[in-house]
């Protein structure tokens, strides 16, 4: 179950009116994998899952989920793949055993079925003995892991993810991977979107996505160890967001930005990064505590990205 | 097509159903309340019209006519007026709606075998009451003309050539309760009918559950289907409740065949909730669902089929279009099943026109309906 292809996406597109959501985006993924789409809000994640999950058509390119093309088999990929949204689907006004009741007949569990997958649903939110209550009544939290529990009930081969965990505490956030993890150890294949830095590293690869493009695609660490981001010298100073500003007016310097108290500066050429820096704060009366070369984070590789596609002529758009 | 699916959205939409009281009373409450407004309030009996007299000759004779007048419900006397002239002003006044002139020496020429006049003026502002009032003058003015002949007169002196009988059949009284209450059956259940599903599609799209519909195996069919279920029960339901209510108070007859009309009921049902589904789908917003399910089945309902007033008095464009709203054809086969005790042969050709409609506005919920946001 873990060979072969679960995800195929050629020169995917979505535009509303001029507004380009989604602009030919390709990518493969293969069965048993966690991949993660990481992009600001806005930039097209979640138009790009909901165009493979048949919610939204696609204005142009072709893609395949489960093995099914989502365009010519729509009904085929239904019954395989499982999606939450930062929406959930829940039925608000029905208890939590109503709700996966619910979905359990959409997806023709049979009764064996269902009382198994509920079973596993209710444990694996932590919602055991609360078949009872009324979902409205439940804590933005627990809703996320019972839509979650909605969505898996049937064992989808693929599942969707759209910013799953957008809005809930760390605790939760940790569970949820955990069942991602489990998803994985069982077969399935994951893609979720996210914002979140440290939720990105944990996927088996990513990709950036930035105004509809997909910008770099590669295993976390390969990302990072990619020379793309150069050196990036961390500096410790007085009036941090000023010298953000001088340093972004400065020739010579690729791109600064606040980071943590400190700053993060990316100078175009590598050598003698930490001096020529150091330089130019103190040319204009800043007082340097500490500036050292560090290891490129995936914030820093991300932003880099974004600002090389933006600098790229409009040459990509159709 | 999979029942279990179809079971599925039945299940869900039933239980939110009772969840929700406030709609639960809406569905159950709505109905009578109206059927108990609109049968006391449409009423066209005419009774008690206030009448003043003119009576100069104050005969016996002519007080006998006043009595013969006055004595009946259809109308009260509210003056005796001391001048002709007073006749306008009372008129005018409101303070009588016909006012009743008899001659000076009356009982004279009545006894001498000449013809006499009485003059009846009646207040036309409100054309209705007029014609009707003008009706019972006439009719009571000869009754009495006619009795005084036979008992002053030597017998066999005159022949009357033509005595009509008139009896009145299906609505031996002419009571408009009986005409109006079925019509308002028919005109609640659409309404109740068409706004019981107009909620339910765009409630999913207006909440975001329509997002796990879409990405689920279950076809457009299978969601209309199983909205469509729960709904039929509870308008059933309310049909026998709407029944039960226009039998106990309003003492509406039920002549024709109760599983005949039953089923003709079910299929106008249909026409109705197939509806309520098109405009959920269609609709941006719950409210406006509810709007457009309101005014588009009660106006139309109430001006054009039939319901006060007649189909055939409208114009002919009119007529051919009324010919395709449900209620126009449903109207008549109610009317004629609780009242004449029609049998299905007779109400055959509309049962059919109400089949076809009910087929079309299906057809049309089916095709316009997608697995879309």
């Amino acid at each position: 179950m873990t060979s072969g292809t679960a995800i195929d996406v050629r020169g995917l597109t979505k535009r509303f009116g001029d507004f380009i959501a989604v602009d030919t985006v390709s990518f493969n993924i293969p069965r048993g994998e966690v991949f993660g789409l990481l992009g600001p809000n806005g930039a097209g994640k979640s138009t790009t899952i909901r165009m493979l999950c048949g919610i939204l058509l696609p204005s142009a390119g072709s893609g395949t989920v489960a093995g099914h093309d989502i365009l010519d088999e729509p009904e085929a990929v239904r019954s395989r793949i499982g999606y939450m949204s930062q929406r959930f689907s829940l039925y608000l006004d029905l208890t939590i055993g109503e709700n996966l009741e619910f979905y359990g007949g959409i997806y023709s569990l049979n009764r064996a079925q269902l009382q198994e997958r509920k079973r596993w649903a209710l444990e694996m939110a932590g919602l055991q003995a609360r078949e009872q209550q009324l979902t409205e009544d439940l804590p933005a939290g627990l809703r996320q892991r019972l839509a979650l529990g909605c969505a898996l009930l049937h064992q989808p081969e693929v599942v969707f993810l759209d910013e799953p965990t957008a809005g809930a505490d760390p605790m939760s956030r940790r569970q949820f991977w955990d069942v991602i993890y489990r998803l994985r150890a069982e077969g399935a294949t994951t893609l979720v979107s996210t914002h979140y830095m440290d939720e990105a590293e944990r996927c088996d690869r990513l990709g950036f996505i930035f105004a509809g493009q997909l910008v770099a695609i590669d295993r976390p660490d390969d990302l990072k160890r990619a020379q793309r981001a150069g050196v990036i010298v961390e500096v410790a100073c007085d009036r941090p967001a000023a010298a953000v500003e001088t340093l972004e007016r400065t020739d010579g310097i690729r791109q600064a930005r606040l980071h943590g108290a400190g700053i993060h500066v990316s100078p175009a050429v590598a050598d003698g990064a930490v001096n020529a820096v150091l330089a130019i704060l103190e040319r204009h009366g800043f007082s340097v505590e500490r500036a050292e070369t560090v290891e490129p984070s995936l914030d820093d590789i991300f932003v880099s990205f974004i600002q090389e596609s933006e600098e790229r002529p409009e040459a990509a758009t159709p | 097509m999979s029942l279990g699916r179809v079971y599925a959205i039945s299940e869900k939409e039933a239980r939110y159903i009772l969840r929700d009281p406030r709609s639960l009373a809406v569905t159950t409450l709505l109905p009578l309340v109206l059927l108990v407004l609109f049968g006391y309030a449409i009423n066209f009996d005419v009774r008690e019209i206030s009448l003043a007299v003119f009576d100069p000759d104050s005969t016996p004779v002519s007080r006998d006519l006043v009595q013969a007048l006055t004595r009946t419900e259809y109308f009260r006397l509210v003056r005796m007026l001391p001048d002709v002239n007073d006749a306008e002003h009372a008129l005018a006044s409101g303070q009588a709606k016909a006012v009743v002139v008899i001659p000076t020496g009356f009982g004279a020429d009545l006894a001498a075998g000449r013809t006499v006049s009485v003059q009846s003026l009646i207040n036309g502002s409100d054309s209705l009451t007029a014609s009707i009032a003008l009706g019972y003058l006439e009719g009571m003015l000869q009754d009495w003309s006619l009795r005084y002949m036979k008992t002053q007169l030597p017998r066999d002196s005159v022949q009357i050539p033509i005595t009509p009988k008139v009896r009145i059949w299906f609505n031996e009284d002419l009571s408009s309760v009986l005409f109006i209450t079925p019509g308002l059956i028919v005109v609640i259940l659409i309404m109740l009918a068409a706004l019981l599903t107009s909620q339910t599609i765009v409630r999913e799209r207006e909440r975001g559950t329509m997002e796990g519909l879409i990405v689920s195996p279950i076809t457009a069919r299978e969601i209309l289907l199983g909205k469509l279920l729960p709904y039929v029960v509870i308008a059933l339901a309310d049909v026998v409740l709407v029944a039960a209510a226009g039998r106990l108070l309003f003492d509406v007859p039920l002549r024709g065949n109760p599983i005949i009309l039953l089923a003709l009921l079910l299929i106008y049902l249909l026409s109705a909730l197939g509806l309520g589904l098109l405009i959920s789908s269609i609709a941006r917003s719950q409210q406006v669902a509810y709007l457009m399910a309101l005014i588009g089945t009660l106006l139309p309902t109430i001006l054009l089929t039939g319901f006060i007033f007649p189909v055939s008095s409208m114009p002919d464009a009119l007529r051919a279009a009324v010919q395709l709203h449900p209620a126009t054809h449903f109207m008549i086969i109610a009317r004629s099943m609780s009242l004449k005790g029609a049998s299905f042969g007779v109400v055959l050709p509309r049962a059919l026109a109400l089949l076809s409609i009910t087929i079309g506005v299906i057809a049309l919920t089916v095709s316009r309906f997608r697995k879309t946001l």
